[in-house]
């Protein structure tokens, strides 16, 4: 490894840290060797009274000098600094991070060993390992879903048994490992009046107050005639294998309000859950698939 | 000098003395509610005026706006003082004030309404970074013009203090400025950075940090050096002391800026320079309270009844608490720790309100009454009011952001016997809701303080006369 273009970096860096630390021992020592008559000021005098002691420099300080160049030096010797030089004990941060995780991988693999051969449902009612897996859900995805899993705008609610892209064991698990991405095109060239009765109609699946039943008439229409029915079926019940929500249950994922639902229709939705596996592993995503499972699954806690 | 007696330009000093107290104000106040939305959020949700665009308000405010204030003015003073001679530049002179307050106004406008080059502390756009190397370059011929018609042979120390901080910010300001305006409309200023990647991150510390050692250290260093041996009236306590660590300073600080980069892409090697010359930087750094601190040798006495060597003082020890704390935070075991935490926010808050703020205050309380042909402050009991509510305020600041930051760094990193996180981040977040609360309480006592230094300003201002004091002639012996 090596972070420089050539081997002139690599003596430029080497040359340039070390007369500079020697430079400042040099500066140190040479004015340590002036003439000094404490107590007796240089003789000059500026704005009537402003004039400089011919002290010394306290010698604890000096020392004190010394001895950060004697560290810096001795530092530069066992760790990473001239260049690429890699010091004698061989140091790197990546290499640092690298034992720590393999640290805490090793810790958390010995507690979560006997787990991983556990089904899913039978892991969900396990006390203690929900508790870890609560544990990791708090570290790695409340901040999109929320600390009980509730979720928020555009993140779904983890508690409630309705799923985007299926919620048996297998693709909970699949959805944590590889990441979805949830994408609603934009209908923006139906034409805003189209679009409102659209939203008017999808509304109604619902029984939301408020739709214009001329509106939830023509927007039916709509809805059977354009490529509303290839994702979310002429039922509106979805399909999970696109990930396409089902429009009939009162359940949101932004919000049922008819500006909400016209703004999805017009410009689409591009959602993402990200990929975990590598990041990870297949023990932590083991139990969080247990925990999230657990959640809308009260029976089996 | 024949005949006609000149004078010093005390305009310009007086001028910027004034608008010291009157941006510390508004700076510190921003910080205040800056602090305050951390601790109410949803009660001070007031729009676009959110955390992220009143924080780099707030620093700008405080250091540029308040800070560089404080060092024209007393830098102005100094150099005509300690030079014998009256502010060399003509209308070189009002245009470093006049421009130096456009520069505040623009930032107060345009950071408020999302213009950012997202470079901490460089947030300013294009257009104002051209205007600030105008007058920045303005403030170097007026300084460096008025140092050469001096009338003494020697420099005196705090000149060189100052000079460094001059020649250093322009090249910091320069290189770490470098963009790329993406439309050429001055009036939707967009720029993209010259420099791409970890060299961005570390031309960006490099600048980050040696507005920390210039532009808040070695310009307040000069400061101290005039002001402190003025008031005590005492000689400075070691010339070689101070030879040794200002080239010490000047030089070291410049190799720094690394270790604000710990653990991240920036090579390992480039990590280690930065710690290693930190840890030198102890020394230099200690040099100018040593000298500052034993100036007073013999005359300790003073510090009972004068609240001006009080502010100096002590300003001075928080200088070197905060120089000693800060080359710990570089050594790279500490800086897992601290990095990302309140601990940082409270070392800087110790140098900037115990050292920066403290010593310019002082220093700005030696000058108002000599600007303004008074003998002293309106009320020296309100200056002795204005310490102890000023130095309760930084104490309780610092110290709950140290509890704070210690804690969260703990907590991050405290795992369960299983393997897992003990705490989710939110977690750290409620248990730092006091200390939050602790850390508003403290800025808004400093921020008091500055309000009781106005009151006190404007009692002095008023029925003043504001004639330039004749130059004096330099003591024999020089002449």
């Amino acid at each position: 490894m090596s972070d420089f273009v050539n081997e002139f970096w690599n003596m430029y860096v080497i040359v340039i840290v070390l007369v500079s630390i020697l430079a400042c021992a040099i500066l140190l020592l040479v004015q340590g060797k002036a003439t000094f008559t404490p107590g007796k000021t240089m003789g000059h005098v500026w704005d009537e009274t402003l004039e400089e002691y011919n002290n010394p420099m306290p010698k604890w300080w000096s020392w004190m000098f010394i001895i950060t160049v004697v560290f810096a030096l001795g530092y530069l010797v066992l760790f990473p600094g001239l260049g690429s030089f890699p010091g004698v004990l061989k140091w790197t941060s990546a290499k640092e991070h690298a034992k720590e995780v393999k640290e805490m991988d090793a810790v958390f693999n010995k507690t979560v060993g006997p787990y991983l051969t556990m089904d899913i449902p039978a892991l969900a009612a396990d006390k203690k390992a929900m508790e870890i897996g609560k544990r990791l859900f708090l570290t790695y995805c409340m901040q999109c879903h929320g600390a009980n899993g509730s979720g928020a705008k555009g993140f779904p609610n983890l508690t409630n048994d309705d799923w985007q892209f299926g919620g048996t064991p297998e693709k909970i698990k699949e959805t944590i490992s590889q990441g979805r991405m949830g994408i609603m095109t934009a209908h923006d060239a139906l034409g805003a009046e189209t679009i409102k009765d659209l939203a008017n109609y999808v509304r109604s699946l619902s029984s939301q107050s408020g739709v214009d039943t001329a509106r939830v008439e023509r927007g039916k229409e709509a809805f059977m005639n354009n490529d509303c029915v290839t994702c979310h079926t002429p039922e509106a019940t979805g399909n999970q294998d696109l990930g396409a929500p089902n429009l009939t249950d009162n359940i949101w994922l932004y919000d049922s309000s008819e500006k909400t639902v016209i703004e999805t229709i017009t410009k689409g939705r591009q959602n993402k859950m990200p990929a975990w596996q590598d990041f990870l592993g297949d023990a932590k995503i083991h139990l969080l698939t247990a925990y999230v499972y657990s959640l809308s699954h009260h029976g089996a806690q | 000098m024949s005949g006609t007696q000149t004078t010093y330009n005390d305009k310009v000093v007086r001028q910027f003395a004034v608008m010291t107290v009157i941006w510390g104000i508004v700076g510190m106040l921003v910080g205040v509610i800056a602090a305050a939305q951390l601790v109410w959020p949803d009660a001070l949700n007031i729009g676009f005026l959110h955390f992220g665009r009143l924080r780099p308000l707030h620093t700008n405010a405080v250091i540029f706006a308040f800070g560089g204030c404080a060092l024209f003015a007393t830098s102005y003073w100094c150099v005509q003082r300690t030079g014998h001679t009256r502010l060399w530049g003509g209308p070189l002179i009002p245009f470093t004030f006049w421009g130096w307050q456009i520069v505040i106004l623009l930032a107060a406008i345009s950071l408020p309404l999302g213009f950012t080059t997202g470079k901490e502390y460089a947030e300013l756009e294009w257009p104002i970074d051209i205007l600030i190397t105008l007058v920045w370059v303005s403030y170097g011929l007026v300084f460096f013009g008025t140092i050469a018609k001096r009338t003494v042979s020697h420099i005196y120390v705090a000149n060189w203090f100052f000079g460094s901080m001059i020649i250093a910010v322009a090249l910091l300001h320069l290189v770490n400025s470098a963009e790329v305006p993406v439309t050429w409309n001055a009036l939707n200023p967009r720029s993209i950075s010259a420099y791409a990647g970890v060299q961005d991150a570390m031309i960006q510390w490099w600048y980050g940090h040696n507005a920390v050692g210039f532009f808040l250290t070695a310009g307040f260093l000069g400061m101290m050096y005039y002001f402190v041996p003025k008031q005590a009236g005492r000689p400075v306590y070691s010339y070689r002391l101070s030879v040794v660590h200002f080239w010490a300073l000047i030089f070291t600080y410049m190799w720094a800026g690394p270790h604000h980069l710990h653990y991240t892409a920036l090579p390992d090697w480039t990590q280690s320079v930065g710690m290693i010359f930190s840890l030198i930087l102890l020394a230099p750094s200690w040099g100018g309270m040593i000298n500052g601190i034993m100036t007073l040798s013999g005359a300790w006495h003073k510090l009972r009844d004068d609240p001006i060597l009080k502010f100096l003082i002590t300003s001075l020890s928080f200088y070197g608490m905060s120089t000693f704390e800060g080359p710990m935070m570089s050594i790279k075991t500490v800086n897992a720790l601290s990095h990302y935490t309140d601990w940082t926010v409270g070392h800087v808050h110790s140098g900037a309100l115990g050292w920066v703020a403290m010593v310019s205050i002082g220093s700005i309380y030696y000058l108002l009454p000599r600007v303004f042909g008074k003998k002293e402050m309106y009320s020296t009991a309100l200056v002795t009011t204005h310490f102890w509510v000023a130095t309760i305020g930084t104490v309780l600041y610092i110290a709950s952001t140290w509890i704070s930051g210690v804690m969260q760094g703990l907590m991050w990193r405290a795992v369960n016997p299983d393997g897992t996180l003990a705490y989710s981040f939110v977690e750290s977040v409620k248990g730092s809701r006091l200390f939050w609360e602790i850390r508003w309480l403290g800025g808004t006592l400093f921020l008091l303080g500055m309000v009781i230094m106005a009151y006190n300003m404007f009692k002095t201002m008023a029925g003043g006369n504001t004639k330039d004091a004749p130059v004096i002639a330099p003591a024999a012996h020089h002449a």
